[in-house]
């Protein structure tokens, strides 16, 4: 009971300043923390595209675009994004609006190993990318893997 | 309501097609003509196919998905499937099988009891792997190390512990016929079929199933419910999917979709083997999934 109440408090705490200043803008107490999350994915999406682009063939290597991408994914994944990620915010509590699972906060430690696993692999990048082509392409399967085993364990698939 | 119509139907496949019928089918040692074993061969179909997808434990990554020691859950309408130990162990794994048991087991889905398998084993997939093809995979797995992890029991009720009764589930729904057919298809895209069909089973989850859980050709690689009960698996059809060859052969390679987000669920693990196979069975595969007909 005491604990119950303890966390309770606790969550209520972190989330109603929050809450307060988004209400009456939509249906979901935390549209702000999803669009700060799901715009911070769209940024490295960005600049994966350019150094995907360039390792697909479909754009020609240039290293000052690259080691520019990698520079920006490298300093994005040192952001500490923990604030985006209020509990409660699952798929499961918020349905449509985002594909986040319950799986992110039961297993916390998880997915603090795939932030690790992103960061390590990102600053592999800004190593790489502009040291040519070859390097870049090595670099870039352990960089794609990180993005793809956080997708596989912790965001719901979808159309 | 819906469980006691399978329940009937069940039987009533079971009674009216006689014990007989639905009495497995076997491959014998004496049927196969003479091989050349492959191994290098059978790594890729072994790939292609993905058993390591499911055989390999849970997180395997690297050379620890050639110990297929088993272990992962598959949850389905009728109850949890959990893959065996498949390695050359010949207590807890298939070391001591004949050539012909492990291709009875492959094609037809029959144990070397004599027992039917569960289709959550994609044995009807596999019914159009070419025989060849199956002997180096045999080969292939030869090499790979033994394990000795016991096997996990399935986790399903009745009727569906009744083995004997999938011998009329079968019977109604194994069909080694292509789905695509066509008298014109080009060599390239009927080596994407035989990928596509015969060894990646991507039909398994991207194609809706039937009350009785056998897949839809009608509605073949439209998108799915997912099992795991996360959200629906998407459609791979040209007009579902909208991405072209190229799109689709990146995708398998690298695992970004065109606008670089990053592939998630698990279509990682099945990415973990296509992008191992060679780039023009990427290719392949892209020129299959392009000729489809329209889901609707
Ligand atoms: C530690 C886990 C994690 C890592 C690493 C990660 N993602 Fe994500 N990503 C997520 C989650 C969770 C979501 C779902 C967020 C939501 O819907 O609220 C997501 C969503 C996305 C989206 C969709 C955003 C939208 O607009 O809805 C894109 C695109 C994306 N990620 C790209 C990437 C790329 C590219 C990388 C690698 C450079 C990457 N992600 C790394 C967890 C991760
Ligand atoms: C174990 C289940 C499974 C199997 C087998 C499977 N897929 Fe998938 N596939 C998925 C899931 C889940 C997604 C959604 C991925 C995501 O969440 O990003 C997907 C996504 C895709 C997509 C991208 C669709 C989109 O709109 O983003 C393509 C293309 C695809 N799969 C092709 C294939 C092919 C080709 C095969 C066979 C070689 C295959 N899949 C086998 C589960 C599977
Ligand atoms: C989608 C997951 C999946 C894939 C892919 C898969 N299997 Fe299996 N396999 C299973 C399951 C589940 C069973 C258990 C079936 C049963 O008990 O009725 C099984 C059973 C078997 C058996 C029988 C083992 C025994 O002890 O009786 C063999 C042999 C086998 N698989 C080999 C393979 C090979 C070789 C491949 C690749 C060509 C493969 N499997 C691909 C899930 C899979």
């Amino acid at each position: 009971m005491r604990l119950i109440s303890r966390t309770m408090l606790l969550a209520a705490a972190l989330t109603l300043p929050l809450a307060a200043t988004v209400q009456g803008q939509s249906d979901t107490p935390y549209e702000r923390h999803l669009n700060a999350r799901q715009g911070y994915m769209d940024v490295l999406a960005f600049n994966i595209g350019t150094l995907g682009g360039m390792a697909r063939g479909n754009i020609d290597y240039d290293a000052e675009a690259a080691q520019t991408a990698a520079d920006n994914l490298a300093a994005m994944s040192g952001v500490n994004t923990r604030p985006f990620w209020p509990e409660g915010s699952d798929n499961a509590a918020l349905g449509d609006a985002t594909r986040a699972l319950p799986a992110i906060w039961e297993d916390p430690e998880g997915f603090g190993e795939a932030w690790m696993a992103y960061r390590t692999a990102a600053s592999d990048m800004a190593e790489a990318a502009g040291g040519g082509l070859d390097a870049l392409r090595g670099a870039m399967g352990p960089l794609g893997s990180s993005c793809g085993s956080c997708h596989e364990d912790f965001r719901q698939s979808d159309d | 309501m819906r469980f006691l119509r399978i329940v009937l139907a069940l039987a009533v496949i079971g009674v009216g097609a006689g014990l007989w019928l639905t009495a497995p089918q076997v491959i014998e040692a004496a049927d196969l003509p003479d091989h050349d074993p492959d191994p290098a061969h059978g790594e890729q179909v072994f790939i292609a196919a993905g058993c390591a997808s499911c055989h390999a434990a849970e997180e395997a990554e690297g050379e620890a998905r050639l110990i297929l020691s088993g272990g992962r859950a598959f949850a389905s309408d009728f109850g949890t499937f959990y893959a065996p130990n498949v390695s050359m162990n010949s207590e807890h794994g298939i070391g001591d099988w004949s050539e012909a048991e492990f291709l009875t087991a492959i094609r037809h889905g029959v144990s070397p009891g004599g027992q039917h398998y569960y289709p959550a084993f994609p044995y009807t997939t596999y019914a159009r792997a070419g025989i060849a093809d199956l002997r180096d995979l045999w080969a292939y797995m030869q090499t790979l190390p033994a394990d000795a992890t016991p096997s996990r029991a399935h986790d399903v009720g009745f009727p569906f512990s009744i083995r004997r009764a999938l011998g009329g589930w079968k019977l109604l729904f194994s069909d080694d016929d292509w789905v695509m057919q066509g008298a014109d298809l080009s060599p390239q895209v009927m080596r994407g079929r035989y990928l596509v069909e015969a060894l990646g089973h991507c039909g398994e989850c991207h194609t809706p199933r039937n009350a009785l859980g056998a897949l839809d050709h009608g509605n073949w690689l439209s998108g799915a419910p997912n099992p795991s009960g996360d959200g629906r698996i998407p459609g791979i059809t040209p007009d579902a999917l909208g991405w072209s060859a190229d799109d689709i052969a990146n995708y398998l390679n690298d695992g970004f979709t065109p606008e670089f987000d990053s592939a998630g669920g698990s279509m990682v693990e099945v990415i973990a083997n296509t992008s191992q196979l060679p780039a023009e069975d990427r290719t392949a595969i892209a020129a299959y999934l392009r000729a489809l007909p329209a889901s609707e």
